[in-house]
Protein backbone atom coordinates (compact mmCIF):
# COMPACT_ATOMS: atom_id res chain seq x y z
CA UNK A 1 0.00 0.00 0.00
CA UNK A 2 2.50 2.42 0.77
CA UNK A 3 4.24 1.78 -3.02
CA UNK A 4 0.59 2.35 -4.60
CA UNK A 5 0.24 5.54 -2.26
CA UNK A 6 4.11 6.67 -3.66
CA UNK A 7 3.17 5.97 -6.82
CA UNK A 8 -0.15 8.48 -6.51
CA UNK A 9 2.06 11.56 -6.53
CA UNK A 10 3.52 10.86 -10.19
CA UNK A 11 3.94 8.35 -12.61
CA UNK A 12 7.43 6.80 -11.63
CA UNK A 13 9.65 4.20 -12.56
CA UNK A 14 10.32 1.06 -10.26
CA UNK A 15 13.72 2.73 -8.62
CA UNK A 16 12.28 5.80 -7.88
CA UNK A 17 9.83 4.67 -5.51
CA UNK A 18 12.08 1.87 -3.88
CA UNK A 19 14.44 4.95 -3.25
CA UNK A 20 11.52 7.01 -1.52
CA UNK A 21 9.92 3.93 0.12
CA UNK A 22 13.45 3.62 1.39
CA UNK A 23 13.68 7.45 2.83
CA UNK A 24 10.50 7.58 4.40
CA UNK A 25 9.49 4.05 5.60
CA UNK A 26 12.77 1.93 5.14
CA UNK A 27 14.23 2.72 8.89
CA UNK A 28 17.31 0.55 8.42
CA UNK A 29 15.11 -2.04 6.17
CA UNK A 30 15.61 -1.19 2.76
CA UNK A 31 13.33 -2.94 0.16
CA UNK A 32 14.91 -5.61 -2.24
CA UNK A 33 14.14 -4.76 -5.77
CA UNK A 34 12.60 -7.89 -6.28
CA UNK A 35 9.77 -7.12 -3.70
CA UNK A 36 9.34 -3.88 -5.23
CA UNK A 37 9.04 -5.34 -9.18
CA UNK A 38 6.66 -8.37 -7.76
CA UNK A 39 4.22 -5.56 -5.67
CA UNK A 40 4.15 -3.44 -8.91
CA UNK A 41 3.30 -6.86 -11.08
CA UNK A 42 0.67 -7.33 -8.55
CA UNK A 43 -1.30 -4.21 -8.62
CA UNK A 44 -0.96 -4.22 -12.31
CA UNK A 45 -2.49 -7.82 -12.91
CA UNK A 46 -5.10 -6.41 -10.07
CA UNK A 47 -5.81 -3.04 -12.25
CA UNK A 48 -4.37 -0.63 -9.96
CA UNK A 49 -1.83 0.59 -11.92
CA UNK A 50 -1.04 1.12 -15.44
CA UNK A 51 2.95 -0.29 -17.02
CA UNK A 52 4.29 2.30 -19.64
CA UNK A 53 6.24 1.61 -22.51
CA UNK A 54 9.65 0.22 -21.96
CA UNK A 55 12.02 3.42 -22.59
CA UNK A 56 15.02 3.09 -24.57
CA UNK A 57 17.89 3.15 -22.92
CA UNK A 58 19.84 1.02 -20.96
CA UNK A 59 19.19 -0.37 -17.39
CA UNK A 60 16.65 -2.95 -16.17
CA UNK A 61 14.62 -0.17 -14.85
CA UNK A 62 12.88 1.64 -18.44
CA UNK A 63 8.94 1.47 -17.26
CA UNK A 64 6.82 3.72 -16.18
CA UNK A 65 4.02 2.96 -13.62
CA UNK A 66 0.92 5.01 -13.87
CA UNK A 67 -1.87 4.42 -10.61
CA UNK A 68 -4.87 3.69 -12.05
CA UNK A 69 -8.64 5.21 -11.20
CA UNK A 70 -8.92 1.94 -9.15
CA UNK A 71 -5.38 2.42 -7.38
CA UNK A 72 -6.62 6.09 -6.13
CA UNK A 73 -9.94 4.79 -4.60
CA UNK A 74 -7.75 2.23 -3.05
CA UNK A 75 -5.16 4.39 -1.19
CA UNK A 76 -8.02 6.61 0.14
CA UNK A 77 -9.99 3.84 1.07
CA UNK A 78 -6.88 2.36 3.50
CA UNK A 79 -6.61 6.35 4.17
CA UNK A 80 -9.71 6.49 6.00
CA UNK A 81 -9.43 3.13 8.09
CA UNK A 82 -8.50 3.60 11.71
CA UNK A 83 -5.58 1.65 12.47
CA UNK A 84 -6.60 -0.60 15.40
CA UNK A 85 -6.29 1.48 18.80
CA UNK A 86 -3.57 -0.68 20.51
CA UNK A 87 -2.58 -1.74 22.75
CA UNK A 88 -4.87 -5.21 24.39
CA UNK A 89 -5.71 -5.23 28.22
CA UNK A 90 -2.97 -8.14 28.14
CA UNK A 91 0.74 -7.03 29.08
CA UNK A 92 3.67 -9.26 30.11
CA UNK A 93 4.64 -5.83 31.96
CA UNK A 94 1.44 -6.39 34.07
CA UNK A 95 1.89 -10.58 33.71
CA UNK A 96 5.61 -10.06 35.33
CA UNK A 97 4.47 -8.07 38.35
CA UNK A 98 1.40 -9.88 39.66
CA UNK A 99 3.88 -13.30 39.20
CA UNK A 100 6.24 -11.35 41.38
CA UNK A 101 3.92 -10.17 43.98
CA UNK A 102 2.43 -13.98 43.96
CA UNK A 103 5.88 -15.39 44.18
CA UNK A 104 6.64 -13.20 47.00
CA UNK A 105 10.12 -12.01 45.01
CA UNK A 106 10.72 -8.36 44.41
CA UNK A 107 7.85 -6.36 42.00
CA UNK A 108 9.87 -3.05 42.92
CA UNK A 109 12.67 -4.59 42.02
CA UNK A 110 11.60 -6.08 38.76
CA UNK A 111 9.91 -2.39 37.92
CA UNK A 112 13.19 -0.73 38.29
CA UNK A 113 14.84 -2.34 36.10
CA UNK A 114 12.43 -2.10 33.33
CA UNK A 115 12.34 1.53 34.01
CA UNK A 116 16.28 1.60 33.31
CA UNK A 117 15.62 -1.00 30.29
CA UNK A 118 13.31 1.88 28.71
CA UNK A 119 15.07 4.95 29.64
CA UNK A 120 18.04 3.34 28.11
CA UNK A 121 16.29 2.94 24.96
CA UNK A 122 14.54 6.30 25.10
CA UNK A 123 17.71 7.89 25.46
CA UNK A 124 19.02 5.76 22.21
CA UNK A 125 15.77 7.56 20.32
CA UNK A 126 16.82 10.83 21.42
CA UNK A 127 20.20 10.27 20.10
CA UNK A 128 18.68 9.08 17.21
CA UNK A 129 16.31 12.31 17.23
CA UNK A 130 18.89 14.57 17.76
CA UNK A 131 21.60 13.45 14.88
CA UNK A 132 18.98 12.73 12.27
CA UNK A 133 16.42 14.00 10.15
CA UNK A 134 12.84 14.95 10.49
CA UNK A 135 11.64 11.84 9.53
CA UNK A 136 13.86 10.13 11.86
CA UNK A 137 12.44 12.55 14.95
CA UNK A 138 9.27 11.58 13.74
CA UNK A 139 9.38 8.16 14.36
CA UNK A 140 11.72 7.99 17.09
CA UNK A 141 8.84 10.87 18.56
CA UNK A 142 6.51 8.07 18.42
CA UNK A 143 8.87 5.42 20.09
CA UNK A 144 9.18 8.10 22.50
CA UNK A 145 5.90 8.94 23.70
CA UNK A 146 4.76 4.99 23.75
CA UNK A 147 7.77 4.24 26.04
CA UNK A 148 6.88 7.25 28.56
CA UNK A 149 3.21 5.39 28.60
CA UNK A 150 4.47 2.20 29.45
CA UNK A 151 6.55 4.57 32.04
CA UNK A 152 3.91 6.00 33.51
CA UNK A 153 2.05 3.01 34.08
CA UNK A 154 5.47 1.92 35.64
CA UNK A 155 5.15 4.84 38.33
CA UNK A 156 1.59 4.65 39.19
CA UNK A 157 1.96 0.45 39.61
CA UNK A 158 5.36 1.06 41.51
CA UNK A 159 2.99 3.56 43.79
CA UNK A 160 0.28 0.99 44.20
CA UNK A 161 2.04 -2.39 44.39
CA UNK A 162 0.92 -2.59 48.66
CA UNK A 163 -2.61 -2.61 47.49
CA UNK A 164 -1.76 -4.94 44.84
CA UNK A 165 0.12 -7.51 46.32
CA UNK A 166 -2.71 -7.21 49.33
CA UNK A 167 -4.77 -8.67 46.40
CA UNK A 168 -2.90 -11.04 44.60
CA UNK A 169 -2.13 -12.74 48.09
CA UNK A 170 -5.43 -12.98 49.66
CA UNK B 1 40.07 28.79 38.58
CA UNK B 2 38.92 27.37 35.32
CA UNK B 3 37.38 24.40 34.87
CA UNK B 4 40.51 22.07 33.53
CA UNK B 5 42.56 23.43 36.78
CA UNK B 6 39.63 21.78 38.86
CA UNK B 7 39.45 18.82 36.86
CA UNK B 8 42.80 18.22 37.34
CA UNK B 9 42.95 18.19 40.82
CA UNK B 10 44.88 15.48 42.16
CA UNK B 11 42.65 14.72 45.01
CA UNK B 12 39.81 14.05 42.66
CA UNK B 13 40.70 10.94 40.74
CA UNK B 14 36.76 10.15 40.04
CA UNK B 15 33.78 12.57 40.57
CA UNK B 16 33.63 15.62 40.13
CA UNK B 17 30.51 16.43 42.74
CA UNK B 18 29.60 13.41 45.13
CA UNK B 19 27.11 13.22 47.87
CA UNK B 20 28.05 11.11 50.87
CA UNK B 21 25.57 9.12 52.90
CA UNK B 22 23.45 12.53 53.12
CA UNK B 23 20.84 13.32 55.64
CA UNK B 24 18.42 16.21 55.71
CA UNK B 25 15.46 17.23 57.95
CA UNK B 26 13.41 20.41 57.50
CA UNK B 27 12.14 20.40 61.39
CA UNK B 28 10.87 16.77 61.96
CA UNK B 29 10.40 15.92 58.32
CA UNK B 30 13.31 13.69 57.36
CA UNK B 31 14.15 14.99 53.18
CA UNK B 32 17.34 13.07 52.78
CA UNK B 33 18.06 10.07 54.44
CA UNK B 34 21.38 8.80 53.27
CA UNK B 35 21.60 9.74 49.70
CA UNK B 36 24.45 9.22 48.10
CA UNK B 37 25.74 9.59 44.22
CA UNK B 38 28.83 10.50 42.29
CA UNK B 39 28.35 12.59 39.08
CA UNK B 40 31.63 12.57 36.53
CA UNK B 41 33.15 15.25 35.11
CA UNK B 42 31.37 16.59 31.87
CA UNK B 43 28.61 14.02 32.71
CA UNK B 44 24.91 14.69 32.23
CA UNK B 45 23.23 13.00 35.39
CA UNK B 46 18.91 13.45 35.66
CA UNK B 47 17.63 13.11 38.86
CA UNK B 48 14.06 11.29 38.69
CA UNK B 49 11.95 9.97 41.54
CA UNK B 50 8.10 10.68 43.12
CA UNK B 51 6.84 14.26 44.22
CA UNK B 52 8.55 14.67 47.66
CA UNK B 53 11.04 11.94 47.51
CA UNK B 54 13.71 14.50 47.86
CA UNK B 55 15.07 15.23 45.05
CA UNK B 56 15.27 19.01 45.32
CA UNK B 57 16.81 18.87 48.38
CA UNK B 58 19.33 16.90 46.79
CA UNK B 59 19.94 19.27 43.94
CA UNK B 60 20.45 21.97 46.48
CA UNK B 61 22.86 20.09 49.14
CA UNK B 62 24.72 19.22 46.22
CA UNK B 63 25.06 22.69 44.69
CA UNK B 64 25.99 24.20 48.52
CA UNK B 65 22.83 26.28 48.40
CA UNK B 66 21.47 23.68 51.38
CA UNK B 67 23.70 22.50 54.17
CA UNK B 68 23.10 18.31 54.90
CA UNK B 69 22.52 17.50 59.06
CA UNK B 70 24.76 14.72 58.07
CA UNK B 71 27.03 13.06 55.44
CA UNK B 72 29.50 15.26 53.46
CA UNK B 73 29.77 17.06 49.96
CA UNK B 74 32.89 16.99 47.94
CA UNK B 75 33.30 19.32 44.66
CA UNK B 76 36.52 17.80 42.82
CA UNK B 77 37.37 16.11 46.28
CA UNK B 78 36.81 19.19 48.65
CA UNK B 79 34.45 19.01 51.03
CA UNK B 80 32.03 21.98 50.03
CA UNK B 81 29.30 21.51 53.14
CA UNK B 82 31.94 22.67 55.67
CA UNK B 83 33.23 25.91 54.01
CA UNK B 84 32.55 29.02 55.14
CA UNK B 85 29.37 30.65 53.89
CA UNK B 86 31.16 33.06 51.60
CA UNK B 87 33.34 30.65 50.36
CA UNK B 88 30.45 28.45 49.35
CA UNK B 89 28.49 31.49 47.47
CA UNK B 90 31.64 32.68 45.59
CA UNK B 91 32.24 28.99 44.07
CA UNK B 92 28.39 29.08 43.41
CA UNK B 93 28.74 32.13 41.43
CA UNK B 94 32.15 31.24 39.89
CA UNK B 95 31.73 27.83 38.96
CA UNK B 96 27.93 26.79 39.19
CA UNK B 97 24.93 27.82 37.13
CA UNK B 98 21.21 27.58 37.52
CA UNK B 99 18.29 26.54 36.33
CA UNK B 100 14.98 26.85 38.11
CA UNK B 101 11.62 25.65 36.84
CA UNK B 102 10.24 29.33 37.79
CA UNK B 103 10.88 33.20 39.50
CA UNK B 104 14.66 33.05 38.44
CA UNK B 105 14.86 36.26 35.91
CA UNK B 106 14.54 39.45 37.46
CA UNK B 107 11.60 41.04 35.50
CA UNK B 108 12.59 44.73 35.56
CA UNK B 109 15.82 44.04 33.40
CA UNK B 110 15.59 43.56 30.05
CA UNK B 111 16.73 40.14 28.58
CA UNK B 112 20.36 40.86 27.79
CA UNK B 113 21.01 42.11 31.00
CA UNK B 114 19.53 39.47 32.78
CA UNK B 115 21.86 36.92 30.78
CA UNK B 116 25.32 39.67 31.57
CA UNK B 117 23.91 39.19 35.51
CA UNK B 118 26.76 36.43 36.80
CA UNK B 119 29.31 38.25 34.48
CA UNK B 120 28.62 42.03 36.02
CA UNK B 121 28.13 40.00 39.87
CA UNK B 122 32.07 38.56 39.52
CA UNK B 123 33.12 41.88 38.29
CA UNK B 124 33.51 41.49 34.32
CA UNK B 125 33.42 45.10 32.95
CA UNK B 126 29.89 46.02 32.19
CA UNK B 127 30.63 46.41 27.87
CA UNK B 128 32.31 43.48 28.16
CA UNK B 129 29.63 41.32 29.94
CA UNK B 130 26.57 43.06 27.64
CA UNK B 131 28.59 41.70 24.61
CA UNK B 132 29.21 38.38 25.65
CA UNK B 133 25.50 37.93 26.66
CA UNK B 134 24.51 39.12 23.26
CA UNK B 135 26.28 36.67 21.74
CA UNK B 136 23.73 34.03 23.18
CA UNK B 137 20.44 35.56 21.65
CA UNK B 138 21.40 34.35 18.62
CA UNK B 139 21.66 30.42 19.06
CA UNK B 140 18.85 30.71 21.58
CA UNK B 141 16.90 31.63 18.66
CA UNK B 142 15.72 34.66 20.98
CA UNK B 143 16.81 37.44 18.05
CA UNK B 144 14.72 40.64 18.95
CA UNK B 145 14.45 40.11 22.98
CA UNK B 146 17.58 41.54 24.01
CA UNK B 147 16.12 44.94 24.98
CA UNK B 148 12.71 43.59 26.18
CA UNK B 149 12.15 43.18 29.88
CA UNK B 150 12.04 39.66 31.03
CA UNK B 151 8.37 40.10 32.62
CA UNK B 152 7.15 40.41 29.07
CA UNK B 153 9.05 37.14 27.76
CA UNK B 154 6.74 33.97 26.83
CA UNK B 155 7.51 31.19 28.99
CA UNK B 156 9.70 29.39 26.34
CA UNK B 157 11.62 32.50 25.71
CA UNK B 158 12.20 33.08 29.48
CA UNK B 159 13.44 29.66 29.64
CA UNK B 160 15.66 30.02 27.52
CA UNK B 161 17.33 33.19 28.60
CA UNK B 162 17.48 31.52 32.24
CA UNK B 163 19.55 28.96 29.84
CA UNK B 164 21.61 31.34 28.74
CA UNK B 165 22.37 33.17 31.79
CA UNK B 166 23.23 30.08 33.48
CA UNK B 167 25.72 29.27 31.00
CA UNK B 168 27.52 32.58 30.02
CA UNK B 169 30.12 32.26 32.79
CA UNK B 170 30.68 28.80 31.20
CA UNK B 171 29.88 27.28 34.77
CA UNK B 172 31.83 23.59 35.42
CA UNK B 173 28.63 22.86 36.88
CA UNK B 174 24.97 23.44 35.56
CA UNK B 175 22.21 22.71 38.16
CA UNK B 176 19.05 22.34 36.52
CA UNK B 177 15.49 21.86 38.36
CA UNK B 178 12.61 21.14 36.24
CA UNK B 179 13.55 23.65 33.54
CA UNK B 180 11.23 22.55 31.29
CA UNK B 181 8.17 22.22 33.89
CA UNK B 182 6.40 25.30 32.21
CA UNK B 183 6.96 24.51 28.87
CA UNK B 184 5.00 22.69 26.18
CA UNK B 185 6.59 19.54 24.18
CA UNK B 186 8.09 21.19 21.59
CA UNK B 187 10.01 24.13 23.28
CA UNK B 188 10.90 21.62 25.92
CA UNK B 189 12.83 19.68 23.13
CA UNK B 190 14.39 22.82 21.89
CA UNK B 191 15.26 24.00 25.65
CA UNK B 192 16.83 20.65 25.87
CA UNK B 193 18.76 19.92 22.93
CA UNK B 194 20.17 24.14 23.61
CA UNK B 195 21.16 23.31 27.39
CA UNK B 196 22.66 19.60 25.85
CA UNK B 197 24.44 20.90 22.63
CA UNK B 198 25.84 24.00 25.57
CA UNK B 199 26.96 21.47 28.08
CA UNK B 200 28.88 19.12 25.92
CA UNK B 201 30.28 22.06 23.98
CA UNK B 202 31.61 23.45 26.94
CA UNK B 203 32.31 20.12 28.83
CA UNK B 204 29.79 21.60 31.54
CA UNK B 205 28.70 18.86 34.05
CA UNK B 206 24.50 18.97 34.23
CA UNK B 207 22.66 17.55 37.03
CA UNK B 208 19.05 17.95 35.78
CA UNK B 209 15.78 17.10 38.10
CA UNK B 210 12.91 16.18 36.13
CA UNK B 211 10.32 13.84 36.32
CA UNK B 212 9.58 13.52 32.61
CA UNK B 213 10.75 10.34 30.76
CA UNK B 214 11.61 12.28 27.46
CA UNK B 215 13.43 14.98 29.36
CA UNK B 216 15.49 12.56 31.42
CA UNK B 217 16.31 11.05 28.52
CA UNK B 218 18.71 13.62 26.88
CA UNK B 219 20.93 12.57 30.02
CA UNK B 220 23.81 9.80 30.35
CA UNK B 221 21.94 8.38 32.82
CA UNK B 222 19.56 8.50 35.18
CA UNK B 223 19.11 7.70 39.14
CA UNK B 224 15.93 7.56 41.19
CA UNK B 225 15.22 9.21 44.43
CA UNK B 226 12.47 7.39 46.57
CA UNK B 227 12.24 8.45 50.24
CA UNK B 228 15.36 10.57 50.46
CA UNK B 229 17.54 7.71 49.59
CA UNK B 230 19.62 6.98 45.90
CA UNK B 231 17.95 3.83 44.55
CA UNK B 232 20.72 1.97 41.94
CA UNK B 233 20.19 -0.48 39.86
CA UNK B 234 22.56 -3.08 40.48
CA UNK B 235 21.36 -6.43 39.37
CA UNK B 236 20.23 -8.25 42.51
CA UNK B 237 17.94 -11.06 42.84
CA UNK B 238 14.81 -10.63 43.08
CA UNK B 239 13.84 -12.78 45.79
CA UNK B 240 14.60 -11.81 49.54
N1 LIG C 1 11.83 24.43 52.89
C1 LIG C 1 11.22 23.33 53.35
N2 LIG C 1 10.63 23.30 54.54
C2 LIG C 1 10.02 22.21 55.02
N3 LIG C 1 9.95 21.05 54.35
C3 LIG C 1 10.51 21.00 53.13
C4 LIG C 1 11.18 22.13 52.56
N4 LIG C 1 11.63 21.77 51.34
C5 LIG C 1 11.27 20.50 51.15
N5 LIG C 1 10.60 20.02 52.22
C6 LIG C 1 10.09 18.65 52.39
O1 LIG C 1 11.12 17.74 52.10
C7 LIG C 1 10.67 16.66 51.32
C8 LIG C 1 11.45 16.59 50.02
O2 LIG C 1 11.17 17.75 49.26
P1 LIG C 1 11.80 18.06 47.85
O3 LIG C 1 11.41 19.44 47.49
O4 LIG C 1 13.24 17.74 47.88
O5 LIG C 1 11.04 16.99 46.94
P2 LIG C 1 11.08 16.78 45.36
O6 LIG C 1 11.49 15.38 45.15
O7 LIG C 1 11.88 17.86 44.74
O8 LIG C 1 9.55 16.92 44.97
P3 LIG C 1 8.86 17.59 43.67
O9 LIG C 1 8.96 16.56 42.58
O10 LIG C 1 7.44 17.76 44.11
O11 LIG C 1 9.55 18.87 43.36
C9 LIG C 1 9.19 16.87 51.15
O12 LIG C 1 8.53 16.11 52.13
C10 LIG C 1 9.01 18.34 51.38
O13 LIG C 1 7.74 18.61 51.91
MG1 LIG D 1 11.42 19.50 43.48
Amino acid sequence: MALLGLLEREPSHGYDLKRDYDAYFGRGKPLPFGQVYATLGRLARDGKVLVGETEPGAGPDRKRYVITKQGVSEVETWLREPVEPEPHLQTVLFVKVVLALMSGRSAEGYLDLQRAAHLQRMRELTALKRTGGMVDALLADHGLFHLEADLRWIELTAARLDALADMVRA
Amino acid sequence: MNAETVRAHPDAPGALIEARDVGLSFGPTPALRGASVAVQAGEILAVMGPSGSGKSTLLHCLAGILTPDTGEILLAGRRLDTMRENARSALRRDRFGFVFQFGQLVGELSAVENVALPLLLSGTPRAEALARARSWFDRLDLDGTQTRRCGELSGGQAQRVALARALVARPEVLFADEPTGALDSLTGEHVMNLLVSCAREQGTTVILVTHEPRVAAYADREIIVRDGTVTSFAAAPLLP
